[in-house]
């Protein structure tokens, strides 16, 4: 009886999960292998030898802040679209999508920073291996602001309405910005752990 | 609504409109408007029975072009002495001809070919055309779902195939040739442009053509992965599925956790090629001139590859496995033996296939210590494979079989796959693999193993489900005699070859004049090289029925023309959008009714009988 239930509420949709967002949540699965390979291919490679040893750039730990509060405050956008809150929804999202972009010129920055200290692309696989990780990392990050940028345009283009399409799509932006941080704080704890 | 207009009028129609669930699909038309002309119907199309012949198709044109290649360095190991200057006209100036007017060719042509033969044979005929054929195809129509759970996702899975395989093609006429370094792509060869003449810019084609390749196996793969878990019938429960669902489900798996792995991989060769970077390059010294390069570790490389690269074979064997376990029940007219342990081996291969990648480098330098842990493991994949052949051995044992072509390469798969998985066992031990690596030995294990068995595996699928991609039968004479000209002439060609590589003739090697030791080999390698062309014969025999019987063959009347019990045989014969005209079919019990209280089978949909027993599914 309840599943009949269940399947009026939900329409065509029997399932407990939407299929597109358990299609996120494989492919977050299939993206942290990634991370995951190149991480253990650090762990390889350092074990070899010939081991350039150097702090990391106190900027990437001041972007690993901004890119978990950028995750508190999409957060918080979140949950001020489902409660209806129009001006809190359109303004912690802006927030959240100018700290990802301060997230990318920070990085940027990083990199910088690591040259100027003495450690420049091609000196040392140790000091290559950051700036891999960085880059490939900031690729799947740029993904994450271009679901915000559109975000955010249907934000401020349409006028507000809580409908089960826009609240699906916002989990989907939300969780995969979520992922790209969380990768980011695990890269950054890896990467001062293994020196 | 529409579903009131849909006048059921055989007991499976009555069945599915009684019992049936109604998700009102016909009611709105969201997917029609990307059915609606040519275009988007044959071309960009989202509908997966259009997109799986896409890749079936793509495939068999990339298997013609990679079986050709094969025959061209046969012929110039088969037949050193004899002239190539005939292949001139299509090779140009890969034929090198001397003085005498006797052409051979080219020694760099012939890595290339190596190369290339390996690279489109494992990753766009026997994963793309297998996997993503039969994945595409059945999941939907196997599990009740109107389509993918995206159908968006799945037509670029397509595209970024044929995107990848377009670059693999252009890369064939570049004018310092393909990438030629081995299908494995180790560095240095893959790293250093001078190398090797293909490795400047046919192996920065080769690059870009595998990212693009792995992207289409992410997207197909996200998509099958969800459509199994999420979009299955009512009364469709995991014990439930059909074997060939919970081959491509764990090989979709396995390709989500592997292949971007092989993307980090080459991640890393793409900074070393174009930045400079050492990830895996150390010290080099080309022309007396040291490289900048240093510290890096080309071993490195070696694990990253294979930690792709072993899961990879499985992603290939195990549809063919699904397949094979499907073709071969419905024909013997008995349930599969060991449904369970069939699922449970599935699983347990997939869990091992990434734990054994170092036996590919037991001659890599890599301590011996740790050879140990791998090779133990290795050996325990022998355990569930093992329990697959018993039960396809005791599914045939006392049935009634049906000897038809799908069947015949059914039964030649375990044949193959037996001979094949004894080598392996070999192989397997690091001991013996000092002898053996990097010999005919192994060319031999895993061409039989996972090359001829796969194909084995998709010829099956091909002929068994071709009604109900076409609404036609291929010719079942052409079809039996393609399995046996096939199946005697792969063992031609590779049986010899353990011979030969017991003896230690090397691998990938141009030519062996200079080695007395293997000159009395000659007349076995004319022997390889005259089967290799008979099979390939054979193989056009394929394609020749293939086509003709998808607008000549003889007509399908019955929407279930073997007596199968599984969904796709509910759907009617011309398959449109949606699969189902009316309500999706409801699962009453499991796939494999087959003999069963006197009955011949009983379908999927078939409600349980009072007092009827389903036996634990």
């Amino acid at each position: 009886m309840t599943d009949s239930i269940m399947a009026e509420q939900t329409g065509s949709n029997r399932n407990k999960i939407h299929p597109k967002k358990f299609a996120l949540w494989v492919a977050c699965a299939s993206m942290s292998m990634l991370f995951a390979a190149l991480t253990s291919a650090y762990m390889v490679r350092q074990a070899a030898g010939n081991w350039l040893e150097f702090p990391l750039p106190n900027i990437f730990f001041v972007n690993t802040l901004v890119i978990l509060i950028s995750s508190v405050t999409l957060h918080g956008s979140y949950l001020a679209f489902k409660r209806e809150r129009e001006n809190l929804y359109k303004g912690l999202l802006l927030i959240s999508l100018l700290l990802g972009l301060a997230f990318v010129v920070l990085q940027y920055q990083g990199w910088e920073a690591l040259a100027a200290m003495g450690i420049p692309l091609k000196l040392n696989p140790s000091g290559d291996f950051v700036y891999a990780l960085s880059w490939i990392h900031l690729a799947h990050v740029l993904g994450g602001i271009t679901a915000l940028v559109i975000a955010l345009i249907i934000a401020f283009s349409r006028k507000f309405k809580v409908t089960p399409a826009r609240k699906l799509r916002f989990e989907l932006t939300l969780t995969y910005w979520h992922f790209v941080g969380g990768v980011w704080l695990y890269l950054v704890v890896f990467m001062a752990l293994q020196r | 609504m529409a579903t009131a207009v849909i006048q059921p009028n055989t007991v499976e129609e009555k069945l599915i409109d009684e019992l049936g669930y109604d998700d009102h699909f016909h009611e709105h038309h969201d997917g029609d408007k990307y059915q609606s002309n040519f275009i988007t119907t044959y071309v960009f199309s989202q509908d997966h029975k259009i997109i799986a012949k896409q890749f079936l198709i793509t495939g068999m044109f990339w298997a013609v072009i990679g079986g050709l290649m094969s025959l061209v360095f046969r012929l110039q190991l088969g037949f050193p002495e004899e002239s190539l200057a005939w292949l001139q006209p299509v090779l140009g100036k890969w034929i090198e001809i001397n003085g005498e007017g006797m052409g051979s060719l080219s020694q760099e042509f012939y890595y290339a070919l190596v190369t290339m033969h390996g690279t489109i044979l494992v990753f766009f005929v026997l994963t793309a055309g297998l996997s993503g054929t039969f994945s595409n195809l059945l999941i939907p129509l196997m599990v009740g779902a109107r389509d993918m759970a995206s159908p968006l996702l799945n037509m670029m899975s397509y595209w970024f195939f044929l995107l990848a395989g377009l670059v693999m093609f252009f890369s064939l006429f570049l004018s310092t040739g393909p990438f030629s370094g081995g299908w494995t792509a180790y560095p240095p060869l893959s790293i250093l442009p001078e190398a090797s003449a293909g490795s400047g810019a046919g192996m920065t084609m080769w690059t870009l053509s595998l990212v693009l390749f792995v992207v289409s196996v992410l997207l197909g793969g996200i998509n099958y992965i969800t459509t199994v878990l999420n979009l299955r019938t009512k009364g469709m429960t995991m014990w439930r599925m059909p074997l060939p669902i919970w081959a491509f489900f764990i090989t979709a798996i396995i390709g989500l956790l592997s292949f971007p792995v092989l993307a980090s991989a080459f991640f890393l060769v793409m900074c070393d090629r174009e930045l400079g970077t050492s990830f895996y390059l150390s010290e080099i010294f080309i022309g007396g001139q040291a490289l900048d390069h240093v510290g890096g570790s080309p071993v490195l490389y070696q694990h990253l590859f294979w930690f792709l690269g072993h899961p990879e074979v499985y992603i290939i064997i195990l549809p063919a496995m699904g397949i094979v376990s499907e073709v071969l029940s419905v024909n013997a007219r008995k349930p599969i033996f060991g449904y369970k342990a069939m699922v449970y081996s599935i699983l347990a291969i997939a869990f091992l296939s990434f734990i054994v990648w170092a036996h590919h480098m037991f001659m890599s330098g890599v301590n011996p210590f740790i050879s140990n842990f791998f090779v133990i493991f290795t050996l325990i994949i022998a355990v569930p494979s093992a329990v697959k052949v018993f039960n396809w051995i005791a599914t045939l044992y006392g049935g009634n079989i049906r000897f038809n072509p799908a069947m015949l390469f059914a039964i030649g798969f375990v044949s193959m796959f037996i001979s094949g998985g004894l080598t392996g066992i070999f192989l397997g031990n690091s001991a013996i693999d000092i002898q053996m690596h990097d010999t005919y030995f192994v060319v031999a294990h895993f061409h039989i193993v996972m090359g001829v068995a796969a194909f084995f595996g998709m010829f099956a699928g091909v002929y068994h489900w071709f009604p109900k991609m076409y609404g036609r039968f291929m010719n079942d004479t052409l079809g039996k005699i393609h399995f046996w000209g096939t199946m005697v002439g792969a063992y031609a060609i590779f049986w010899p070859m353990h011979y030969i590589g017991m003896a230690g003739v090397p691998r990938r090697y141009y030519s062996f004049d200079i080695f007395q030791t293997f000159s009395h080999f000659a007349e076995m390698n004319k022997f390889i090289t005259v089967a290799a062309i008979l099979v390939f014969a054979f193989q056009v025999l394929f394609i020749i029925n293939f086509f003709y019987s998808i607008w000549r063959g003889k007509k399908m009347t019955t929407q279930n023309p073997y007596g199968a019990t599984t969904l796709e045989w509910t759907t009617p014969i011309k398959t449109g959008h949606g699969n189902w005209p009316g309500k999706i079919p409801a699962v009453q019990r499991w796939p494999y009714d087959y003999g069963k209280d006197g009955q011949d089978f009983i379908p999927q949909i078939m409600p349980l009988k009072e007092g009827e027993h389903d036996g634990g599914h």
